[in-house]
């Protein structure tokens, strides 16, 4: 088997792109990925990227910090050493809980905050001393990139595709 | 591609285009400082290495260098932790609530305003930390297994609801703020890159992650932004709310308000919302940044000052009038001493600061002009420090027994320390200008289409054109 040929096509526009993209979706050949200064409105679906779950992600962190919270306070205040306190009652929780709303609903903030941001880091793999992966460094400014990896055979019709919907650059890798 | 109706004015001037826009951003990273950069940079460090100093003063010799004493147990102290947290509240103001309104205006001063809260919380955080009175058993102001018997917090205080809020807000704001530098830094890195300047481009390479740009990142970067923003929204207005709470839950006259929470709030988006007024006004000219941060966005930002600023009058107003109403003796003393007692001056100079200035703001000429905008920003920066003062040392200083009635007044260390963190706060934030970019430089393109001066007139032309045919 071959191996797969590396196409870049670069537009100057993103509109220009997502047709592009939309085209070639339309003639079933499969884009890799895409690589914008800043987020393409459409792109997602269009390259058929799934939708993130990552909101879902920090919903089940902010449970396990209402839940860390509620243990807490309950341990502490409740059960291992409760304290007459001006008199607020300290003998079942279901009675001195209000008093713990602020903390518990910082504890929940934390944890979903923090939970979803590290998973978002690890997921997209970006931490400090990782090598960037985008082909071209004028992605970051003003230059859209699509790309592409193609049987051989593909590459010439390919190539044409993206120059008609108006690639300004096709280089083929 | 977002509409944007042609009535509205352009949130990008000029014929920019997206490199111009990575070029005006990236050029003060780029350059080196000018002679002002350096001669503020100076100031503002000689006056932190001058707080810091007095901070060690303190912490080596006690708190009894400061003015407290048994009646006004809190001063100065508390007064600039409520100041500098209340001024932190605009960045997330901006960033979250009107991420969540889609207020496209936010994009051009939402990164610098987001600074200046982390760098205001830190002050503050200086403030929190000092006065406990033996600092370095602060690590106690956190749940932990202890030989005590395991001695627990008090969870039904608010002092402690406080540790959780304000390191929940700190560390929050950090990740939001720094979240959304890391596509930024990608751009500055890959400008090195293409400058053929190494060691910059590995630093930048190293602060950004190695942020690609890919759609996958993209779209998980802008969930992260939208639910952070949902996040911070609620813990911005529990924040203030909670710190209010450590007056409001006590039984001092003038304290023990249920106005307080939103009063607080309200009063910190006011002050917040000034500090970053004085800062962008100055940075936006420094900076050659007048095309993004405009004066429409200046504007904005002093409409919401005169709205704050009419709800924490309006509060004022509240206080008073139930003082008097409620029929409570103390409640009723507590508010005549402001205006007639010893300290009056600070509550008259609170009153003309924070009532008067920000109805100034309904006049457009006032509201568009930088230099009244500038002016009347620091006179609410001021009168917000005394509107912290007034509730604090005013009611303490003469509550139910009037054998414990004293006077407070500060000591060069307290002030040597409030100096201090005013200095660190310039310090930062000029670190900041210089080394990071100052505007969301990827959000901001994309309103370029939709917002910016030219493509809006363009448009504009071909509908006139369009009507003109039928």
């Amino acid at each position: 088997m071959a191996d797969l040929k590396t196409i870049h096509g670069i537009y100057d526009d993103e509109e220009l792109l997502v047709e592009g993209a939309k085209k070639l979706r339309s003639s079933h050949i499969k884009v890799k990925d895409v690589f914008s200064p800043f987020p393409i409105h459409g792109i997602d679906d269009v390259i058929g990227l799934p939708r993130t779950r990552i909101a879902i992600c920090a919903f089940i962190y902010g449970i396990t910090g209402t839940s860390l919270a509620i243990l807490m306070t309950w341990y502490m205040m409740v059960s291992d050493w409760p304290t007459d306190i001006g008199g607020k009652p300290s003998f079942w929780y279901y009675m001195n809980w209000p008093a713990f709303i602020p903390v518990t609903f910082e504890l929940t903030v934390f944890c979903a905050g923090h939970g979803m941001a590290l998973t978002f880091l690890l997921r997209s793999w970006l931490l400090p001393g990782v090598n960037p992966k985008n082909p071209d460094p004028r992605t970051t400014d003003d230059k859209f990139l699509m790309l592409l990896e193609v049987k051989p055979e593909d590459e010439s019709k390919i190539v044409t595709m993206l120059r008609a919907s108006g690639a300004t650059e096709v280089n083929v890798i | 591609m977002q509409h944007e109706a042609s009535i509205r004015e352009p949130l990008i001037l000029g014929d920019r285009s997206y490199h111009e826009i990575t070029t005006d951003i990236a050029r003060p990273i780029e350059s080196k400082a000018n002679k002002y950069w350096y001669l503020v940079f100076t100031i503002s460090v000689c006056a932190f290495i001058w707080g810091f100093s007095c901070l060690a003063y303190t912490i080596g010799t006690g708190i009894g260098q400061w003015g407290a004493n048994k009646t006004v147990g809190w001063a100065w102290d508390i007064t600039n932790f409520v100041w500098w947290i209340g001024i932190g509240h605009a960045g997330t103001l901006i960033s979250a609530v009107l991420l969540l309104f889609r207020q496209k205006w936010r994009m051009a001063i939402n990164r610098s305003a987001e600074a200046m809260t982390i760098f205001a919380v830190l002050c503050a955080a200086v403030f929190v930390t000092c006065h406990t009175g033996r600092p370095w058993l602060d690590y106690w102001l956190f749940p932990h297994a202890n030989q005590f018997g395991s001695l627990w917090l008090n969870f039904n205080s608010p002092l402690t609801w406080d540790v959780f809020a304000v390191s929940t807000y700190l560390t929050i704001s950090l990740v939001f703020w720094y979240l959304g530098l890391i596509p930024d830094f990608g751009a500055i890195r890959d400008r090195f890159k293409v400058q053929g300047k190494p060691l910059q481009a590995k630093i930048y390479k190293v602060l950004s992650f190695g942020w690609s740009g890919r759609a996958r990142d993209w779209s998980r970067f802008e969930e992260v932004s939208l639910v952070l923003a949902g996040l911070s929204t609620p813990l911005v207005f529990s924040v203030h709310s909670i710190v209010s709470m450590d007056f409001a839950t006590s039984i001092v006259p003038g304290w023990h308000t249920t106005i307080f929470p939103p009063y607080f709030v309200a009063g910190a988006v006011f002050s917040g919302f000034a500090m970053v007024s004085t800062l962008l006004l100055i940075m936006r000219k420094v900076l050659s940044l007048e095309h993004y941060v405009t004066i429409q966005h200046m504007e904005m930002m002093s409409i919401i000052i005169t709205l704050t600023g009419s709800m924490v009058g309006v509060a004022y107003l509240s206080e008073l009038f139930i003082s008097w109403y409620s029929g409570v003796e103390y409640e009723g003393y507590a508010f005549l001493n402001r205006a007639t007692g010893p300290y009056w001056w600070s509550y008259w100079g609170m009153m003309t600061c924070n009532v008067i200035s920000p109805q100034l703001f309904w006049f457009k000429k006032v509201r568009t002009s930088l230099l009244a905008m500038f002016v009347l920003s620091i006179v609410v920066n001021i009168g917000m420090w005394f509107e912290r003062f007034v509730i604090i040392v005013t009611s303490l200083h003469r509550d139910y027994l009037p054998s414990s009635w004293t006077m407070y007044h500060p000591t060069w260390v307290e002030i040597g320390i409030f100096i201090g963190t005013i200095g660190m706060f310039f310090t930062f934030f000029l670190l900041f200008a210089r080394a990071f970019p100052v505007i969301a430089l990827s959000e901001l393109k994309t309103i370029l289409k939709s917002s910016g001066e030219v493509p809006k007139r363009l448009r504009a032309e071909k509908e006139a054109a369009e009507n003109t045919k039928h």
